[in-house]
This record gives C-alpha cells, sequence and structure tokens, in this order.
C-alpha cells in the first residue's frame, strides 16, 4: 500500500536527517522522537481516531503546481500592536520579524543550535507525555525533525501579544515546533496567524507555571490548497489558565489536536474552535483530549462548525478525570450548523470519570438554519441572506465569546463575516 | 392602506382550506380588530400577510399602499411598510437585540433607497422609546427575546415597531400572556403610534385589550371568512354573549 512505503519513507528520511546532522541542545530529543516513532508507526486510517480523517491525505498527496498564499493577507492581525515573529516556508525569518529586547522575556529560535539552551529540558517532553490514550504520531515526526520554531520563555511582565506569522514563497511543507514557558503569575497572549506552509505540521508545547495566564487565538486555513496536522500540548499547573481559540475558514484538511493535562488544583483550560467550510474538499477536524488530575479544575470545550456544498466536520473530544481529581467542572459541546443536505458533522464526545464528586456535561448537535428564526428577522426586513449570515454568526458566538482580548474577537468576527459574504458571489 | 379581495389560503401540507374568501379593507388613520374563536384563521391572516412559508394563497389579493405583496418576500413587505407584531415572539441567542434593531431600521432604509441612520441617532431613538416601554438597557443589550418575560417580549414587539414605523401594523394576540398593568402599558405603546398614516389590525380573542386600545371597526371572523362587522359595541356584545349568538345569527 502507498501510505506503508510513505510510512517507511518517511521514518527512514527522518532518520537519516537526524542522525547525518546534529541539531546541538535539541539532538537527543529528537533522537528519543525517533525511537517513538519507529515503535508507533505513522497513522492509519484503520487507527480509532483517524477513522473520520484519513491520515494519508496528510502524508502523500502531491504539492505541485498548488496555489501559493499572498503575502498580504497573511496577517488578520494586522491592526494589532503584536511583537511580529515571521516565518516564511517553515524557517524563521529574522529580517521580517520585530527587534525585541526585554529581562522580561526571552524569544530564541528552535533553528539556533549554540550552546545548552533552558529549553532541553522541555523540548519534547509534553509530546513524550502525550501518547495517551493514543498515539499521535505526527507529533512525535514533529518533534524529531522540526525545521523550526519560536522558544519563548516568560519571566515578568510584557505589554504587548505575540505574533507568529507564517508566510509562504513556494508550496512547500514545513515542519514547526514552538516551545513556551510561562513563569509562575505571568501571562502571555500569542497570536497565530497566515498560511505557514502548503502542508504543515505544527506541534506547541505550553508549560504553565502556578498562576501562569496563556491566551492564544489563531487563525488558519484561509487558503484553499492547504493541509495541515497540528496539535498543542500543555501542562496546566495549580491555579494557571490556558484559553485556546481557532479559527478555520477553507482550506483542504485540517486535523488541530489538543492535548492538556491540568495537574495543578483551581486551574482552569478553556479550548474552542469555530470552523467555517465550503465544499467537498474541506474536512476539518478538532480532536481534543483533556486530563484532570488535579482537585477543583475547569475544562471547557467548544467547538462550532459552519458545513455547506458536501464539507465535513469532525470532532473527537474526550475528558479524562483521574481518581482524586475532585470538584472536577468539566464541560464539552460540539455542534454543527449544516447549511444544505450534502454536508457531514461527525462526532465522538467521551467521558470517562473515575471521581465521585465532578460535574461533567457533554453535548454535540447537529442541524440547520432555524427556519423561525430566519422568518423572524426577515419580517423585520432583513434579507434572507443578511439574517442566514446573522443567524450563523449567532451559531459561533459561543466559541469566539471564548476569547478574551475585545479587539481580537472583533477582528474574527470581521474575518467570519467576510467568509460568508464571499460566499455569496 | 390595506385591502384584501377574496383570499383563499391552503395549508401547504395538508391541502387543507384555511381562509376562505376573506374581505378586509382597512383605511389608514384606522385601527380594526379582528376577533374570532380558536381555529377561525385569525392567525393564518397575519401570517399570510407577513409572507411566512406553508401557505398557499388559491384566490383573491392582498394589497397595500396599491401593491401586491403576495408577489414579495417577506423582508420586501416590511420594507413597504408592513409589520406585524408576532403572538409568539421568537428567541435568538447569539443576536443583540440592539444590533438585530439597527440592522432592521437600515435594511428598510436601503430597500426604500434612504440614507442609513446614524449611530448616535439610532441610540438616541431607542433609549427614548426604549424608556416609554419600561425596557431598559440591560434588555436592549441581551440576545434578542432570550430569557425575556412573556410581557417583556410583547414590549420589545412594539418597540420594534416604534423604531421601524411601519404604515400597517398587524398584532396578533398581543394581549396574549399579559396581565393588566403589561397589557396597559402595550396599549400605550401602540396608542402612542397611532395616527392618520397608519392603519392597525390587532387580532384578539377577547375585549380587554379593545378597552385599551379602542377600535374603529370590528370584525368576527368564523371557519375562514370574515361574518360580521360592526362598531366597537361589537366586541361588547362578543364579550357579554360569547361567540355562538353571534354565529348563529349569521349561519
Amino acid at each position: 500500500m502507498a501510505l506503508e512505503q510513505e510510512t517507511f519513507d518517511r521514518i527512514d528520511n527522518a532518520k537519516s536527517q537526524i542522525l547525518t546532522q546534529n541539531r546541538g541542545w535539541s539532538q537527543k530529543s529528537r533522537e528519543s522522537a525517533l525511537s517513538r516513532l519507529s515503535n508507533i508507526g505513522l497513522p492509519n486510517h484503520r487507527d480509532e481516531y483517524w477513522k473520520y480523517t484519513n491520515p494519508a491525505e496528510l502524508l502523500t498527496n502531491d504539492l505541485h503546481g498548488l496555489s501559493v498564499a499572498n503575502h498580504e493577507e497573511a496577517n488578520v492581525f494586522a491592526e494589532v500592536d503584536a511583537l511580529k515573529i515571521v516565518f516564511c516556508d517553515g524557517i524563521y525569518r529574522p529580517d521580517l520579524s520585530d527587534e525585541f529586547l526585554s529581562d522580561n522575556m526571552s524569544i530564541n529560535r528552535l533553528a539556533d543550535e549554540g550552546d545548552l539552551h533552558w529549553a532541553q529540558n522541555y523540548y519534547g517532553t509534553l509530546e513524550r507525555n502525550g501518547h495517551t490514550p493514543v498515539a499521535r504520531p505526527l507529533a512525535a515526526l514533529n518533534t524529531a525533525i522540526a525545521s523550526d520554531g519560536v522558544l519563548i520563555h516568560v519571566k515578568g511582565n510584557i505589554d504587548k501579544p505575540v505574533l507568529l506569522l507564517g508566510l509562504q514563497n513556494t508550496q512547500a511543507e514545513a515542519t514547526l515546533h514552538h516551545l513556551i514557558k510561562i513563569d509562575p503569575g505571568c501571562s502571555l497572549t500569542l497570536l497565530e496567524s497566515g498560511p505557514f506552509a502548503t502542508r504543515l505540521n505544527t506541534v506547541m508545547e505550553v508549560f504553565l507555571e502556578k498562576g501562569a495566564n496563556f491566551e492564544h487565538v489563531r487563525t488558519q486555513g484561509r487558503e484553499h490548497d492547504r493541509w495541515g496536522a497540528t496539535h498543542i500540548f500543555s501542562d496546566i499547573k495549580e491555579e494557571a489558565k490556558f484559553k485556546s481559540f481557532t479559527l478555520t475558514a477553507n482550506g483542504i484538511l485540517t486535523r488541530n489536536e489538543c492535548i492538556l493535562n491540568l495537574s495543578g488544583d483551581n486551574c482552569v483550560a478553556h479550548v474552542a474552535g469555530a470552523s467555517v467550510g465550503d465544499g467537498k474538499t474541506f474536512h476539518h477536524d478538532d480532536t481534543v483530549f483533556i486530563t484532570h488530575d488535579a482537585v477543583a479544575c475547569e475544562s471547557r470545550q467548544v467547538f462550532k462548525k459552519v458545513l455547506r456544498n458536501g464539507a465535513t466536520g469532525v470532532f473527537q473530544g474526550k475528558i479524562l478525570v483521574k481518581e482524586g481529581a475532585q470538584k472536577t467542572d468539566g464541560y464539552q459541546i460540539s455542534q454543527s450548523l449544516l447549511l444544505d443536505d450534502d454536508s457531514q458533522f461527525l462526532a465522538k464526545p467521551e467521558l470517562e470519570i473515575y471521581a465521585d464528586d465532578v460535574v461533567c456535561s457533554h453535548g454535540s448537535t447537529s442541524g440547520a438554519i432555524d427556519e423561525q428564526a430566519l422568518f423572524y428577522l426577515c419580517s423585520r426586513g432583513i434579507s434572507k441572506e443578511d439574517a442566514t449570515d446573522m443567524l450563523t454568526l449567532a451559531f459561533l458566538a459561543e466559541a469566539v465569546e471564548e476569547i478574551e482580548n475585545e479587539n481580537v474577537a472583533n477582528i474574527i468576527v470581521e474575518k467570519i463575516s467576510a467568509w460568508l459574504s464571499r460566499r455569496k458571489n | 392602506m390595506l385591502d384584501i379581495r377574496d383570499l383563499r389560503v391552503n395549508l401547504e401540507d395538508e391541502n387543507k382550506e384555511i381562509l376562505k374568501g376573506v374581505d378586509l379593507t382597512v383605511d389608514s388613520g384606522k385601527v380594526h380588530a379582528i376577533m374570532g374563536p380558536n381555529g377561525s384563521g385569525k392567525s393564518t391572516l397575519s401570517y399570510v400577510l407577513s409572507g411566512k412559508e406553508g401557505y398557499e394563497v388559491t384566490h383573491g389579493s392582498i394589497l397595500l399602499n396599491d401593491s401586491d405583496i403576495l408577489e414579495m418576500e417577506p423582508e420586501e413587505r416590511a420594507a413597504a411598510g408592513l409589520f406585524l407584531a408576532f403572538q409568539y415572539p421568537v428567541e435568538i441567542p447569539g443576536v443583540g437585540n440592539m444590533t438585530f434593531l439597527r440592522t432592521a431600521v437600515n435594511a428598510q432604509r436601503k430597500a426604500r433607497g434612504e440614507t442609513e441612520i446614524s449611530a448616535t441617532d439610532f441610540l438616541k431613538q431607542v433609549r427614548e422609546r426604549a424608556n416609554s416601554l419600561q425596557i431598559d438597557a440591560e434588555m436592549l443589550k441581551r440576545p434578542v427575546n432570550v430569557g425575556f418575560s412573556g410581557g417583556e417580549k410583547k414590549r420589545n414587539e412594539i418597540l420594534q415597531m416604534a423604531m421601524l414605523e411601519p404604515k400597517m401594523c398587524i398584532l396578533d394576540e398581543t394581549d396574549s400572556g399579559l396581565d393588566v398593568d403589561a397589557m396597559k402599558l402595550v396599549a400605550e405603546g401602540v396608542n402612542s403610534l397611532r395616527d392618520n398614516g397608519r392603519g392597525f389590525l390587532v387580532i384578539t380573542h377577547y375585549q380587554r385589550l379593545l378597552d385599551h386600545i379602542k377600535p374603529d371597526v370590528v370584525h368576527i371572523m368564523a371557519d375562514g371568512k370574515i361574518v360580521k362587522t360592526g362598531g366597537p359595541e361589537l366586541a361588547l356584545e362578543v364579550e357579554n354573549n360569547g361567540y355562538s349568538d353571534i354565529l348563529s345569527e349569521v349561519a
């Protein structure tokens, strides 16, 4: 089979790449990721968690002749005063990035192989521990071969968000691995925008110390010819707060995995996504795994998908409440709005609870535009198209409301509105 | 203002005739009331007027200021000046009441070739009109009708009416689910909109709303037809004797 051959070739390529080059401080972690990958192999459509999304498309398709995104539209956060870190075709570009000098935050690039780096004790560790309940081979592959990425250590007050901007000049494939460590009581807002590559594999490992605060907002998929597999891993210590929101508009195949470990008492983790897709080639997959391993923690998953003209949405979300994780408050909702009869939404919500004093709820629905509401709006003079857009935005609102920064939230709403109006032409 | 001629309407799904030849003319400046027992077709008439799907007009015509509204979409009817205050206002989570109002006002203005209302003028108008209906800022901020009490929903309908300034207002059982105080408040809202350029069609089961909104003409509807038309005294007759006397009289 093509995929098995591809698997073999890829692992082999990764092996020769790693064993012939020395990647400095990250070399050991890369070698151990490679051996993990060799053991688990690349994902297969027969695997439980790849039943709804064919991994072959993330590995085997030919990228030649596909469209390359222009640079102008890459940064949806252009109006936000942010510290810009730019990657182009998977490589950090200092010439395009903002200069930065502060004692309160260090920013380095992964490809900087210099001396012993603080990140060497962190690189790949959350990925290594994140292979439960299922293996995440694309993440292990990423740790092994990542070409670049950003290493951010927040040590004090920083007054503006950091923006990761991804550009592309060729139909390239990119493998980026970011590492973020936020010291006790410190905060970071991280924005992500741009295509980065035609086929992107990203891993972000986020270490939140006691009382640390992380807000992540990203947009992806604006371009049509685009495949992406992303993983966010986070270890969340006591009283820390993790928030991540993703807007996906178009693209061909995107699989976003989020693996969170709530390891300190009273911590909070929210992960949300709004995706809007059009046409048979659109396939969006959110796969979330949240482990409650401490007392009185709160987790929230809010995923909303708007699908039309044969688009496919997938949600796989699991909350695991470990023995002793009492007073857990877990919430999970996944919903799709199907704008026609051809689109489909596949959802697999799961709860696994080993503590006896917890509140966990989950819900999943799939439906069309509410005809009553539509008529009500139209009867007030709003056109059917505009009323449909209003109701679509309203459907996505619960996910968008997870964004704390109001300015950023408004930009996201604008982007969704723009998508809706583009669809009308 | 509104001219309905021999209107016959079927329920689309069941091929069942609900309206069996309705004739009705409302002149501008007048308030007409339609009363009638359950199932007589009153609400169907209001839905057909506003353009709700699911009804098939098999015969007759509806003219609003000489324009045939049966050819129009619901939003075009609204822009032409028709307004239906719903019996059951719809809750719309995620759409803010203010956003909704402003979008509606501007959509109608745009459809009529007028300029959009400025944000400050709009705010001023909403505050003023909401205030007289005892709708507070909190209610304006909330999603449309979500978590509103029955009375709040009906007041919100009247606020929309006040902001959209329609020519022809249809009130479908606006009194249902209201206590006396709430009904007074709603009636005051309606009365303040009464003027020579505007017609009203008030659909109700009971006389009591008509104590507060004084009609010029009262129609009794039964089995899909207007069976009797008279002055305000007709409503009192219904109140005292019920519908059966009138119905046996016309039968």
